[in-house]
């Protein structure tokens, strides 16, 4: 799946009045070989990532590396200026005081571990304050809409629609360049 | 007995008071949709109420005062305030630990319990988080104050200078430079994002243009794609891991402010502990400050139930156990380490010059809150506001015994001398308390209050059933 933008394909979107009609009928397109472009839901739906076919985030992993990167640019700054830079006698204590240096070592760490992460969250949701995207109706309060792709030919709408049907459907709509 | 007659009935029977099934955390009846439109409407649709404005233009006047107060110290200098030697930490310290401590209940509601699973925390965690940024930035008033020149506090940060000098790593006060600012942006960042999906429900309701141009920007295209709720869910997961530890930093390093130096009464290995589970205690009774009659004039009984309030004094209750056992081991460690400075301070304590305010903060921390103990009182909802309005009390007068009475009388007692907050040291306190309570209001008429979508997730409708494979 790519990231979510669909450009020049038509699109054949399904309305549901509940989050267990919205799984079950995303785990039977799928299931029916249709190509699911994405789900919209008010909230997180428990099991929504697994019925649409969604891999793991791998977010934790570069929250995981900012980290890192933070931890290690704390104790770089610390030693350096303090070790080689400026060596400075505070109460005999050694210039590499090590211990000392633990705690602003570890805001790094989480300082750069959690911008970072919000960063690449917005960038791969390609969120920012001038976007201009298609909502769907309701979506944003009580709605759940599952898209479909349909690519070419190959596509059959009844079969899609019996789908949405036997799950529930409150109304299915067409359209094209889905923005 | 159904749920509703709960608050208007007149008796309940005392075992039934903690069942889950008799106050849930949100009332039965709701839809998605009602939840969306009760939220919504208090930021879109419904008038301001005039108590709103009242109270604003009090808060708002207050905070006026404080930035009086700031001019004052900028075009005069920090004599104004009533600091001097031997009591050279005064309001601007026990303020900021005051306010920090606060601003802590905020990030355990919103980053503790969503790890440990409470989904009750859900209709608090929001104004929580508003509450704890608000209280941040009030503490950060008076450090930077403090310095006399604020505008040169970015030598605070170690950047290359042309007085080729680097900032000392080795003190206290640096890492808390460090613990605060980041404190300060991670929450920030944690409070934006728990926004973001909020702001698509108002940009899609509001009626007036400004209305969603503005949210809609604050939205950042947001639409609810199961791809993005996905790494939402992963970051958002993330950043409550990153702000637990986070959190229990920040206050061990204010209390290593302390610690760190010889002073008899500061040196103790006790602190760190002491202050994390002083700082969610005073955080706690702010939250039932503020949620109480919050829930009462925005008529949200529905959502901030009598069991958040209720579970919210256990956590007071049992913070406040532990504070008092450090009280116990401040007096113990007086005694039992024969050493004759700490235990002329902690007697200095007792029965010195500040006596009133050591006895008055152990009334207000130790005794008064053991009145939750009983299952009556911590359904009296004026009971639990006086309560958290005394234990506020208290944790103020906590940090001043600990800042003033170990300081104006310590090893030499030819330097000895008494500390009393000047005029400027009180309207500085009283106006960032303005100044928090004003931003407070422009958050309750603007922002939804509480989280619209965490709220969705929590209905007994929202929980899936497992498909048969």
């Amino acid at each position: 799946m790519g990231n979510g933008e669909l450009k020049n394909v038509r699109y054949t979107a399904a309305y549901f009045r509940r989050e267990e009609d919205l799984i079950a009928a995303a785990r039977e397109a799928r299931a029916a070989g249709f190509e699911i472009h994405d789900a919209f839901t008010p909230f997180p739906v428990h099991g929504l990532d697994e019925a649409v076919g969604l891999r793991p985030s791998r977010l934790t992993w570069i929250a995981l590396i900012a980290g890192a990167m933070g931890l290690g640019a704390g104790l770089a700054l610390q030693i350096w200026t303090s070790v080689y830079d400026w060596p400075l006698n505070v109460g005999g204590k050694p210039f590499n005081s090590f211990p000392l240096f633990i705690p602003v070592a570890f805001e790094l760490t989480v300082l750069f571990s959690g911008l970072i992460a919000i960063c690449v969250l917005l960038a791969r949701n390609r969120l920012w304050i001038f976007s201009k995207r298609l909502v769907f109706d309701r979506v944003t309060d009580d709605r759940f809409v599952l898209v479909l792709k349909a690519r070419d030919a190959s596509f059959d709408i009844n079969k899609a629609m019996v789908i949405f049907d036997r799950a529930g459907a409150l109304r299915v709509i067409e359209g094209d360049q889905f923005v | 007995m159904s749920t509703k007659d709960i608050e208007t009935q007149e008796y309940i029977p005392d075992h039934l008071l903690d069942e889950p099934t008799i106050t849930p955390v949100i009332r039965p009846g709701h839809t998605f949709g009602t939840v969306t439109d009760k939220i919504s409407a208090i930021a879109l649709t419904r008038k301001t109420p005039r108590g709103w404005y009242i109270g604003f233009a009090i808060a708002f006047a207050l905070a006026m005062m404080l930035f009086y107060s700031l001019a004052q110290l900028v075009l005069v200098g920090t004599g104004i305030w009533g600091l001097n030697v031997p009591v050279a930490w005064g309001f601007a310290i026990i303020n900021l630990v005051w306010w920090i401590g606060i601003g802590h209940a905020g990030t355990l509601i919103s980053a503790i319990l969503l790890l440990l699973r409470q989904n009750w925390r859900t209709s608090i965690n929001r104004f929580a988080e508003a509450m704890t940024l608000f209280a941040v930035a009030c503490a950060g008033i008076f450090p930077v104050f403090h310095t006399g020149r604020p505008w040169l506090a970015y030598w605070l940060f170690p950047y290359p200078n042309t007085m080729k000098m680097w900032p000392n790593f080795r003190s206290p006060l640096m890492w808390d430079v460090f613990a605060i600012s980041t404190y300060a942006s991670v929450s920030a960042l944690f409070w934006f994002i728990g926004l973001i999906p909020d702001f698509a429900t108002l940009r899609d309701r509001a009626r007036s243009r400004s209305g969603q141009v503005i949210y809609g920007m604050l939205a950042m295209g947001w639409r609810g794609s199961a791809r993005h709720w996905h790494r939402y869910e992963t970051a958002y997961l993330l950043l409550a891991g990153l702000a637990t530890p986070l959190v229990l930093s920040v206050h061990t390093v204010i209390s290593f402010d302390f610690t760190i130096g010889i002073t008899p009464g500061w040196h103790a290995t006790i602190f760190p502990p002491y202050f994390v589970a002083g700082a969610i205690y005073a955080g706690f009774a702010m939250v039932l400050i503020l949620a109480i009659p919050i829930r009462k004039f925005y008529g949200l009984e529905d959502f901030i139930t009598m069991r958040h309030l209720r579970n919210m004094a256990k956590i007071m209750l049992a913070t406040g156990l532990i504070v008092g056992y450090g009280y116990m081991m401040e007096a113990f460690f007086g005694w039992y380490s024969a050493n004759q400075y700490e235990g002329f301070m902690i007697r200095n304590r007792m029965t010195g010059p500040y006596a009133p305010f050591y006895w008055a903060l152990i009334f207000c921390n130790i005794i008064a809150p053991q009145i939750l103990w009983s299952r009556r009182m911590r359904n009296s909802v004026p009971v639990l506001f006086i309560t958290a309005l005394i234990v506020s009390v208290g944790m103020w007068l906590e940090r001043f015994v600990i800042v003033v009475t170990s300081l104006h009388r310590d090893y030499l007692p030819s330097s000895w001398g008494m500390y009393r907050g000047s005029f400027w040291d009180w309207s500085t306190f009283i106006g960032t308390i303005g100044l928090f309570v004003a931003l407070l209001f422009l958050f309750l008429r603007f922002l939804p209050m509480i989280s619209i979508f965490e709220m969705r997730t929590i209905l007994p409708q929202a929980e899936v059933k497992e498909a048969k494979e």
